[in-house]
């Protein structure tokens, strides 16, 4: 109850008091910005924000942030630390990132350790302090710019304008083979499920895996682990194949469906990936998730185009043409599909209710499906869950998606608290 | 889906008067609803007993009925006015209750009208414990083992279910008295069998005890269509245990991961589904283990609450009113979300900043009753301040309380702690828990022993350690380091705490560092993080590079708020300052408000033109003065708060518009006052100023016995005591004075048994129009604020009534006051004595303006911008008929406190009853306060000697009306020497059985008891505190009394019919130009 008199401890002087180091972030138009470094090193990139206020970890590991500086707006970064369970990936993807303010010492039971360690064990500059406010109502007049970000040192401005210089926007650039795996594996981990307070109400099954269940290729572009860990839940078996796999190899593992995943850069400098989805498109039910939905709708002969400042946050709502159900969605996306490109036979199922973007669209007669956001959520909401076991049924069903608005046993699952939406809304077809 | 086509008119319920756990935040939110239903074209029916609420403001609804909120006052209501649907979600507990019994009744069915919001089983679902976790567990979500044990024989196989650590809590006992906690098997046994004995009716709840875990609420919002958004994540820093309503909570949630987050938000919308809230909001509480994230669902609210008020102003989302748009049938993704103005409501909120809310508290009221906070809550207002960091939105915060000290800087009572006792103060919640938390980190106790005492999640207590090293830093630097400056700026500290911690004084402080380019800026809160363009300048400042408030179309008028609620300054003057913005722009003025109260009107973001949600203090509001480049600040509508504000911002150079700040000095110095009613030939209670016992003694002495006694310069009478004895006062010194020994205290004359009199009055300087004259009912003696009061007069001779208004007007006039004013007077022997001028809008003027059907506030607003009252065409207030206002009391909060009324102010609240009676007036009040009079039964009489005299008349009359009477031996005895029977019973020293254990036994149905001084008998109290445990109505004066007598009277003749304020209007003649019209 009572502890012995002691000077404070020094060490945890509030940062801004504590003579921080500065940190520059120069602008393609021009703009430097100043802050506060808390790792070293420098960074180059596209920059863009993030509103989600819970999941940094998991979207500093998100594959999709590859040649991306992230700024993300809420107040508080690093104050849950780091765990093995919400990595995304192996690593951090972002090339740097811009905080309010970084806690150094996390408090959470999950926490296995602190943020800046982490990113500092993968070199990526982190620097707070900016007026990160700021620095989006920028972005979101100016839309997304290449910038640099240099923690630490004393560049000069002309050295931090030929930084600036040579940084690179992701236009034209297919960024998903830096990121993707090269040998396909197999994955087997099914969704975290949290520890419930009682012997009541946690008689819940985890995740059933029906053995052997419908066989899943997912493509991986850049793909994030929560993909595989819901499809795993939805009771899939999981392939993960590289970008690189031709039709042929996908094929050759006689997926019961295959996913195109999320993935960084251009949908248009994608290389092949695109060829193989049109190759495969009406033999096997397809799924293209973000990156891979933009894919889809090139291969179906539709074109894509770079929004503005792209959509990055937790909270975007998309309505679903079919039923007028709204989901709030996780989004992590600089492209976009254009409606008017797209082919007859093809429907856009989702609009974004922000700006009308397309986040879904529909070749029923080829039984593919392509989704925008982040139905796998890890950052967000799980509103869009629903959205793998739709794709099992079908992938159950067989190709070209016979299964119209057939729901089987397993949708019985969806009356697990975690899976807010009891059916899958708008069931493929309905 | 097109809202439903069915409806034309509908009935809101209001909540009726502040209470402690229901406050102005369902002003805010009837407010809201009402709008948003009016603007659908329906036609809009308000219940309210509360005069002093902005709903109830006449042009806000179709018909207005401030009448008690009753299943059979609604009934007729809903008759009368024909009303398709009733909606119940925006006014607390009081209105869900009433729509439950509605529907029990069958009255709903019977009349045709619809529910809204929320389905009676919806209702119950939520309500009924075992029915709620019975639902969840049907829905797989985790809840807390609890079994309800009614008897010793079957109490064992509850523990077995339950499971350890537990919590027994006695059915039925007022303020949690009676819980206990128990480790073991042993403890149980032992404490089970004193539980059951605790409650009345030998039922304990047994329940799995998580005190310590984590608390979690999450503001969810449905519709139709089954789209849930989570509006906003709030976490409590005191974990389980403490009320939310009393625990500093923190927006967004800061200790949660994604995926423990999502747990939480999935299961919040499921909670939703289950217990069939269809459309609307309602609130889920979370229980989530610290250390190993085991969690459970606590409980929910299928209505907006205070903390969906918190959460509408952390985000900026209007949850009340898309709960009301909701209700007829829109979804979500067909409204709009205001403040952007393009994006949808099915939306959640991100935050780029933090939110930090901190309760306020009134224990200082009530001694006697413990400090200790638990689950039943005992704060009476709260702050919110948004920072762009937890330390800067938790040092506003605290800023925000006008605890009258800065920073988290140990106030007497905490620094002079041992460590022992201060390890007591971190471990057990109290209102100084915070202050003890950074006392025992400057002791430099570590971090993580602060957090296991507290439980304090360590993050937070980190953050705090850190303010409480940097106040250390920042005293070691100085004033000169520009630099130290700007980062404790960032980091949220004031200019008053930069001055104590460097020894330079505050306006030093703030041209070194403005000097040093360290200017305060704003930014929007625009429920998107700045994804998308904001149309609503909703604005808090900081210490960033960028400024949002936009460019100005007119004048700017900054309008200062009455910052949190506290007993003696309550939601009357928000209601006052939102009329006022009317007044302003009716004279072309943009206006600014400036407030940190959440639970208000006046903070919802499109209440003014503008909103800075901001600490009333100097500093911040001169800030806003600047950034606004404002023409001035009206500071007579908020209470103290901004008055005592005025001088400051005058002395900077800003224009206080209406009533000079020299005049409020006027009125409030006691000498110079004394001088002006010297003056003007005015009568004053003989007083003195005194600063040491001595001097005091000597001055009661001269001035005789009884004396009034209070410290200078206080709100609600604090420390104010009508002391009898030289014995007492020496008493009272030791109690009171110590306190703020830098304070001269006040002695006046007591005018016993005199009748007191409140005057509201509107100067422009030249003319003077009366508002209204309030009769007191309970004579002098009691604060002001806690009695009844009638307008107009019923018992003052038409010249008394006449030389008050000759003294107000001359007062006005005298003082210089531009704008509000009001008076309270004492009338002993046909003299009128002035007891004391407030130069400002008062708590009464709200209930004055539902009594004359004029917006007092708006008219003042008016004259402060330069208007005259001939211009304005004002006369004097004409009642539209005889109103009663009658406070409440939180007595039952507060275990052990005796429930007398005194020169202190205790009340939080007030209803009004209309009529064309007094008797009805009262009886309506009556029972909208909840003060049930009886119509047959037994009245227990038991009165001071200074009473008896009277007592035989009261008893005659309440024998008249059919009401037995019983007596203490005294009054018996009293009454039969003047021929008047009354039965004796025990007092609780003389025997049973006694008069409580006829209470107990429903005997008694009316309890009268009055007592002389502060000295109240021991039996008295417990008379007293009988009959409010017991629900016994009782009242504490004869003059109280007596009205109830008339009440009964006219109750028996007959209900008093409803009638709305538009229907006792256009009875009255249409008014002349006002603010309603």
């Amino acid at each position: 109850m009572v502890y012995p008199h002691a000077a404070m401890d020094r060490s945890l002087l509030p940062a801004p008091l504590a003579a921080p180091r500065p940190a520059w972030l120069g602008l393609a138009d021009g703009t430097v910005l100043a802050g506060y470094a808390a790792g070293g090193g420098t960074a180059s990139g596209e920059v863009v924000f993030n509103t989600s206020m819970f999941g940094y970890q998991e979207m500093l590991t998100d594959p999709s942030y590859r040649g991306q500086i992230l700024v993300l707006t809420t107040p508080h970064v690093g104050n849950v630390g780091v765990n093995a369970d919400d990595r995304e990936s192996a690593r951090v993807w972002a090339e740097g990132v811009i905080v309010p303010d970084l806690s150094l010492v996390p408090s959470n039971w999950r926490a296995a350790g602190g943020l800046l360690e982490t990113l500092a064990a993968q070199e990526v500059p982190v620097a707070w302090g900016f007026d990160t406010r700021a620095l989006v109502l920028r972005l979101r007049e100016s839309g997304a710019l290449p910038g640099v970000l240099v923690c630490g040192g004393e560049p000069s401005p002309a050295e931090i304008a030929a930084l600036v210089a040579g940084a690179r926007g992701t236009d034209g650039r297919d960024l998903t083979r830096e990121v993707a795996c090269t040998e396909p594996y197999t994955w087997r981990d099914g969704p975290w499920r949290p520890p419930a307070a009682s012997s009541e109400g946690a008689g819940r099954p985890g995740p059933r895996t029906p053995n052997p269940g419908p066989r899943v290729v997912v493509i991986d572009c850049g793909a994030k682990r929560s993909i595989f860990r819901e499809l795993v839940g939805a009771g899939a078996e999981v392939i993960v194949m590289p970008p690189d796999a031709t039709a042929a190899a996908v094929a050759a593992r006689e997926p019961a469906g295959v996913v195109v995943s999320n993935g960084p850069g251009d949908p248009a400098a994608v290389a092949g990936v695109a060829d193989t989805i049109a190759a495969l498109l009406g033999r096997v039910p397809l799924l293209g998730i973000c990156l891979g939905h933009q894919l889809l709708a090139r291969a179906l002969g539709g074109a894509t185009y770079k929004l503005r400042f792209g959509h990055h946050g937790a909270n975007h709502p998309v309505r679903d043409a079919a039923t007028l159900g709204v989901w709030i969605t996780s989004q992590n996306h600089n492209y976009a599909v254009d409606e008017g490109s797209l082919p007859a036979g093809v429907t856009v199922s989702m609009t974004n209710l922000t700006d009308g973007s397309v986040e879904g669209i529909r070749a029923d007669g080829l039984g593919a499906e392509g989704i925008q956001f982040h139905p796998e959520a890890g950052p967000g909401p799980h509103d869009a869950l629903g959205v793998f076991a739709r794709f099992l049924a079908r992938c159950r069903d067989g190709a070209r998606g016979s299964g119209l608005g057939v729901r089987d046993e397993e949708d019985s699952r969806f009356s697990e608290p975690r899976t807010p939406n009891p059916e899958p809304r708008g069931g493929w077809g309905a | 889906m097109p809202r439903r086509d069915d409806l034309r008119s509908v009935c809101v319920l209001g909540a009726g008067p502040i209470r402690i756990g229901q406050a102005c935040e369902f002003d805010y939110s009837g407010v809201q609803g009402v709008q948003a239903l009016r603007e659908e074209g329906l036609r809009v029916v308000l219940v309210n007993s509360n005069p002093a609420t902005i709903m109830t403001d006449p042009e806000r609804a179709d018909a207005t009925y401030v009448e008690p909120i009753t299943a059979e006052v609604v009934t007729t209501i809903l008759e009368r006015e024909r009303c398709d649907a009733l909606l119940p979600t925006l006014g607390g507990q009081t209105a869900l209750n009433v729509a439950v019994e509605l529907a029990a009744s069958g009255a709903l069915e019977r009349l045709g009208v619809r529910l809204l919001g929320a389905s009676v089983d919806a209702i119950r679902t939520a309500e009924d414990r075992e029915r709620f976790r019975e639902a969840m567990r049907r829905a797989g979500l985790p809840v807390l083992p609890s079994v309800t044990v009614t008897s010793l024989a079957r109490a064992g196989e509850a523990a077995e279910v339950v499971g350890f650590p537990a919590i027994l809590r006695p059915s039925f006992t007022l303020g949690g008295t009676g819980a206990a906690m128990v480790y073991n098997r042993d403890e149980y046994r032992a404490a089970i069998a004193t539980a059951l004995a605790a409650s009345p009716v030998g039922e304990v709840l047994v329940e799995r005890s998580v005190e310590g875990w984590k608390e979690f609420e999450l503001e969810v919002m449905r519709d139709r269509a089954d789209t849930v958004v989570v509006v906003c994540s709030i976490e409590n820093l005191d974990a389980m245990g403490v009320h939310t309503g009393d625990s500093i909570t923190v927006a967004p949630a800061l200790t949660l991961t994604d995926k423990e987050y999502q747990v939480l938000r999935d299961a919040a919308a499921t909670c939703l589904r289950t217990v069939g809230v269809e459309t609307g909001g309602a609130n889920v509480q979370f229980a989530v283990h610290p250390g190993t994230g085991e969690w459970a669902v606590i409980e929910m609210n299928p209505r907006v609450s205070r903390s969906s008020a918190l959460a509408s102003k952390a985000t900026g989302f209007p949850i009340a009113r898309i709960a009301a748009k909701l209700a007829l049938g829109y979804r979500l993704d067909e409204i709009t979300n205001a403040i952007t103005g393009s994006t949808p409501a099915s939306f959640e909120p991100a935050l780029d900043y933090v939110v930090v809310k901190v309760p306020r508290f009134a224990f200082e009221k009530f001694p006697g009753a413990a400090d200790a906070l638990g689950t039943s809550m005992k704060s009476v207002g709260e702050v919110m301040a948004i920072g762009a960091g937890f330390e800067e939105a938790l040092l506003k915060a605290v800023r925000s309380l006008e605890l009258g000290r800065a920073g988290l800087g140990a106030p007497p009572a905490v620094a002079a702690l041992d460590d022992e006792a201060l390890g007591w103060r971190v471990r057990v919640a109290s209102p100084d828990r915070l202050w003890a938390v950074a006392e025992a980190l400057r002791r430099g106790w570590p971090t993580e022993g602060v957090a296991e005492l507290s439980r304090w999640d360590p993050w937070f207590v980190r953050r705090i350690a850190g303010l409480v090293v940097a106040e250390q830093a920042i005293a070691e630097r100085g004033a000169d380091d520009a630099g130290t400056l700007a980062a404790a700026k960032r980091l949220g500290f004031g200019d008053a705490d930069l001055a104590r911690l460097t020894g330079v004084a505050e306006e030093e402080v703030r041209r070194r560092r403005r000097t040093a380019g360290t200017v305060r800026r704003y930014r929007k809160v625009d429920t998107c993080a700045g994804e998308f363009a904001a149309a609503t300048p909703y604005l808090y400042g900081g210490f960033g590079t960028l400024d949002e408030a936009p460019p100005r179309q007119r004048p700017a008028v900054v309008i200062l708020g009455s910052g949190p609620v506290r007993i003696g300054q309550g939601i009357e003057f928000d209601a006052c300052c939102v009329q006022a913005i009317a007044g302003l722009r009716a004279r072309g003025r943009e206006a600014v408000m400036v407030n940190c109260n959440p639970e208000t009107v006046s903070t919802d973001w499109d209440a003014a033109d503008r909103l800075y949600f901001e600490p009333l203090t100097l500093e911040e509001v001169l800030a806003v003065v600047e950034r606004e480049q404002a023409e001035g600040v009206v500071a007579q509508f908020g209470g103290q708060t901004p008055l005592k504000l005025a001088k400051g911002l005058a002395a900077a150079g800003v224009r206080v518009l209406g009533t000079s700040p020299d005049a409020i000095d006027l009125a409030e110095d006691r000498e110079r006052f004394a001088e002006v009613i010297r003056r003007l030939g005015l009568r004053q209670p003989a007083g003195e100023t005194v600063t040491t016992l001595d001097e005091a003694s000597a001055a009661a002495s001269r001035l005789g016995y009884p004396v009034l006694v209070r410290p200078s310069y206080v709100l609600g009478g604090r420390g104010m005591e009508a002391v009898y004895r030289a014995a007492d006062l020496a008493s009272y010194w030791a109690r009171e004075v110590v306190a703020a020994p830098e304070h001269p205290v006040l002695i006046d004359r007591f005018l016993e048994r005199a009748v007191e009199i409140d005057v509201d009055a509107l100067c422009d300087g030249r003319d003077v129009v009366i508002c209204g004259v309030l009769e007191h009912i309970e004579e002098a003696g009691i604060h002001s604020g806690d009695s009844s009061c009638v307008f107009p007069s019923v018992s003052l001779p038409l010249e008394v009534t006449a030389e008050v208004r000759r003294i107000a007007r001359l007062l006005a006039r005298e003082l210089g006051v531009v704008g509000l004013i009001n008076l309270q007077l004492a009338v002993r022997d046909g003299a009128v004595y002035v007891l004391e001028a407030n130069p400002r809008a008062s708590r009464t003027v709200p209930f004055i303006s539902k009594a004359t059907g004029v917006a007092w506030a708006s008219l003042a607003a008016e004259v402060a911008c330069g208007a005259s009252l001939a211009e304005l065409g004002v006369g004097d207030g004409m009642p539209l008929g005889v109103a009663v206002k009658m406070p409440v009391f939180p007595f039952d909060r507060f275990p052990g406190v005796d429930p007398l009324p005194g020169p202190e102010m205790r009340s939080t609240g007030e209803v009004m009853g209309m009529a064309d009676s007094f008797g009805e007036a009262y009886a309506k009040a009556a029972l909208a306060a909840g003060l049930g009079l009886p119509l047959a039964g037994a009245v227990f009489l038991s009165v001071a000697d200074a009473d008896k005299p009277r007592a035989t008349a009261l008893a005659a009359r309440l024998e008249e009306l059919g009401l037995a009477l019983l007596a203490t031996q005294g009054t018996a005895a009293a009454l039969g020497r003047d021929g008047i029977r009354a039965r004796a019973v025990h007092k609780v020293s003389e025997g049973r059985p006694n008069v409580v254990d006829l209470m107990v036994n429903g005997e008694i149905q009316l309890v009268i008891n009055t007592a002389t001084g502060a000295r109240a008998h021991r039996d008295g109290v417990a008379i007293r505190r009988g009959a409010l445990e017991h629900r016994v109505p009782y009242i504490a004066t004869v003059a109280g009394a007596f009205a109830a007598a008339e009440a009964i009277a006219a109750l028996r003749r007959g209900t008093p019919e409803p009638r709305s304020l538009q229907a006792w209007a256009a009875r009255a003649g249409a008014p002349g130009r006002n603010g309603h019209g």
